[in-house]
């Protein structure tokens, strides 16, 4: 099919895959930064005094956000793995996500330091008096925990750049042995970021209420975190457009193979997140079931439907059609629902661990919120800005812009 | 033996689009193009409208859904109410792997036997089979088969329509 369709027609230097200087994207990137390190400032004046509501609305924001990095990520290993041809002119903008990891290890800071406010088998365990946390201790200690966390963001870091860097130095030279070598490091690579990804959920989310477990746990984590890659990748080739940016680049058939993936893993997510809740139910183990009796209580019950509802029911029926998928509007909204549900997802995750009696959004929820996507937007942007929006010299780009859905 | 139809052979899939392409704007209806592999813009170039395959696929697939789960209501909660495992009759969760199964097999079904059956398959025999060159359809050639059955079919007026670009054009015999 790589036959149909070649360059012919596109014109890659037409000002369409580069960002001038000056434009006002280019000056979005600082004005992100700026606004997101002071709604940061702002979500630690508001709380002074409270470091528990503090820490509970970092770490939700730093996982919704890091969720959209590592979604990215996985886009990126897995398209390279399958030798995909059609997303390669989207890649691009999924890699300078991706890309934005490594500025998490300091964002993890305030989730290390304020540690005891969050996890509370910290203090059990060294209380002594339960006898489960007991048990759990090989796994669930300070310094193993903390190592732990040094080899998430190293690998992901790791993972990341090797990629990006890749991809960059293939805009500069053209060799085609990069393609090769970074195909063959994506399997290996997969399975690392699989690992690290599971046990990085066990740590932050799992372990907010240490006797709970569910093995699935994992894998709910990242079916989620793709959802927010591709979402966001939406997100962004929409807003694109509107500045004439990768016109006839990117076009309804691009659109419609990311509607695609939405649709599957909206399908997906909800597979894993039932399976995890059917099991519990069934088993009906008061250390399992005292995780979903927590999320049935108070508002939070109406939180649980809204997410079976808004997270399953309704982009399942929306993201069926095929027109929807293929006009940048329609498959945006998608897009943007599914990132606001994930917001949600995150969210009664974490929050029941702090509010146990109901939902609640404070100001420094939105604050940090505004504080993680402003300084994760600032680093996207400027990557985004430095860079071709597409790798311009990919062998397989003339298959993914001549690229059709039959 | 009677003319089933008129037979033209294209050497490139461009010029088989081309005579798509006419033979759509001349308003034929009974007619097919065959290709040895998928060709991009044929459907454009056929005029063809979306299939009506996913709406048969959906109506089975949620029908087969809705049965699962009624089965497994009517079952659990009204014809042989059991207590399992300490949970009421009607135990909505345990229903949806078989909600599930069921709505993939009503979907998977729709779309094997929607698709023959829009397709008119199976059938054992067609009369393009009876001609020689068409062997290449599976190969290297490109063709695109009339009925004269169609409204608009005329053997000479249509054999010219289809000669543009071919590297032959013939009549195809019905045996029947």
């Amino acid at each position: 099919m790589s036959a149909h369709g070649t360059t012919a027609g596109v014109d890659l230097d037409a000002g369409k895959v580069r960002i001038p200087a000056g434009h006002p994207l280019a000056r979005l990137g600082p004005i992100a930064f700026g606004v997101g390190a002071l709604g940061l400032v702002v979500a630690f004046l508001v709380t002074r005094g409270d470091t528990r509501v503090f820490a509970f609305s970092w770490l939700v924001a730093f996982l919704f956000t890091l969720s959209i990095a590592l979604g990215s990520l996985y886009f990126v290993l897995v398209h390279t793995a399958m030798q995909g041809g059609w997303g390669i002119v989207v890649r691009r903008l999924a890699e300078n996500a991706m890309a934005a990891i490594p500025a998490f290890a300091l964002l993890l800071l305030p989730i290390v330091l304020y540690r005891e406010e969050l996890f509370p088998w910290i203090r059990e365990i060294a209380e002594g008096k339960d006898h489960i946390l007991h048990g759990k201790e090989p796994y669930l200690n300070v310094p193993f925990f903390l190592t732990r966390a040094v080899v998430y963001m190293v690998v992901w870091s790791a993972i990341a750049l090797f990629f990006y860097r890749g991809s960059r130095r293939q805009d500069a030279t053209g060799d085609h042995a990069i393609s090769v070598r970074l195909r063959q490091w994506s399997g290996p690579a997969i399975i690392a970021l699989g690992l690290t990804h599971s046990f990085a959920a066990f740590d932050w989310i799992m372990s907010l209420d240490p006797h709970w477990y569910s093995t699935i746990f994992g894998v709910y984590s990242f079916a989620g975190s793709l959802l927010a890659g591709w979402s966001f990748l939406v997100l962004v080739l929409v807003a694109l457009r509107r500045f004439h940016l990768l016109d006839d680049i990117v076009g309804p058939e691009h659109y419609h193979d990311l509607g695609k993936l939405l649709f599957a893993f909206t399908v997906f997510w909800a597979y894993i997140g039932f399976s995890q809740y059917f099991l519990i139910w069934y088993g009906n183990i008061p250390e399992e079931t005292i995780f979903f009796r927590h999320r049935l209580e108070g508002s939070w019950r109406g939180a649980s439907f809204l997410l079976a509802a808004g997270h399953f029911v309704l982009p399942f029926f929306f993201l069926m059609p095929r027109a929807i998928k293929r006009r940048p509007a329609t498959i945006a909204l998608g897009a943007g629902w599914l990132l606001l549900m994930h917001y949600l997802d995150v969210t009664w995750l974490v929050m029941p661990s702090l509010r146990p009696h109901g939902v609640a959004f404070g100001i420094a929820d939105v604050a940090c919120l505004i504080g993680f996507l402003g300084i994760f937007l600032g680093v996207f942007v400027r990557l985004t800005v430095g860079a071709p929006l597409v790798p311009i010299r990919d062998p397989r780009l003339p298959e993914s812009l001549g690229f059709e859905n039959i | 033996m009677a003319a089933w139809g008129l037979l033209a052979e294209y050497e490139t899939p461009k010029a088989l689009r081309e005579a798509c392409e006419r033979m759509r704007d001349a308003g034929f209806s009974r007619w097919d193009a065959h290709t040895p592999f998928p060709v991009h813009g044929l459907d454009r170039a056929m005029g063809m409208r979306r299939s009506l395959l996913p709406w048969i696929i959906l109506v089975l697939g949620l029908g087969g859904a809705a049965t699962g789960f009624a089965l497994q209501w009517w079952v659990h909660a009204k014809a042989y109410p059991l207590v399992i495992s300490g949970k009421p009759y009607f135990s909505w969760p345990a229903y949806i792997p078989i909600t599930f199964e069921l709505g993939v097999l009503g979907g998977a079904l729709g779309a094997v036997f929607g698709m023959l059956g829009l397709n008119q398959l199976p059938r054992h025999h067609h009369p393009v089979f009876e001609s020689e060159r068409f062997k290449r359809a599976s190969d290297d050639r490109f063709f695109v088969s009339v009925e004269a059955a169609d409204p608009r079919f005329d053997a000479a007026a249509t054999r010219r329509l289809l000669q543009d670009g071919a590297t032959a054009v013939e009549s195809i015999e019905d045996e029947a």
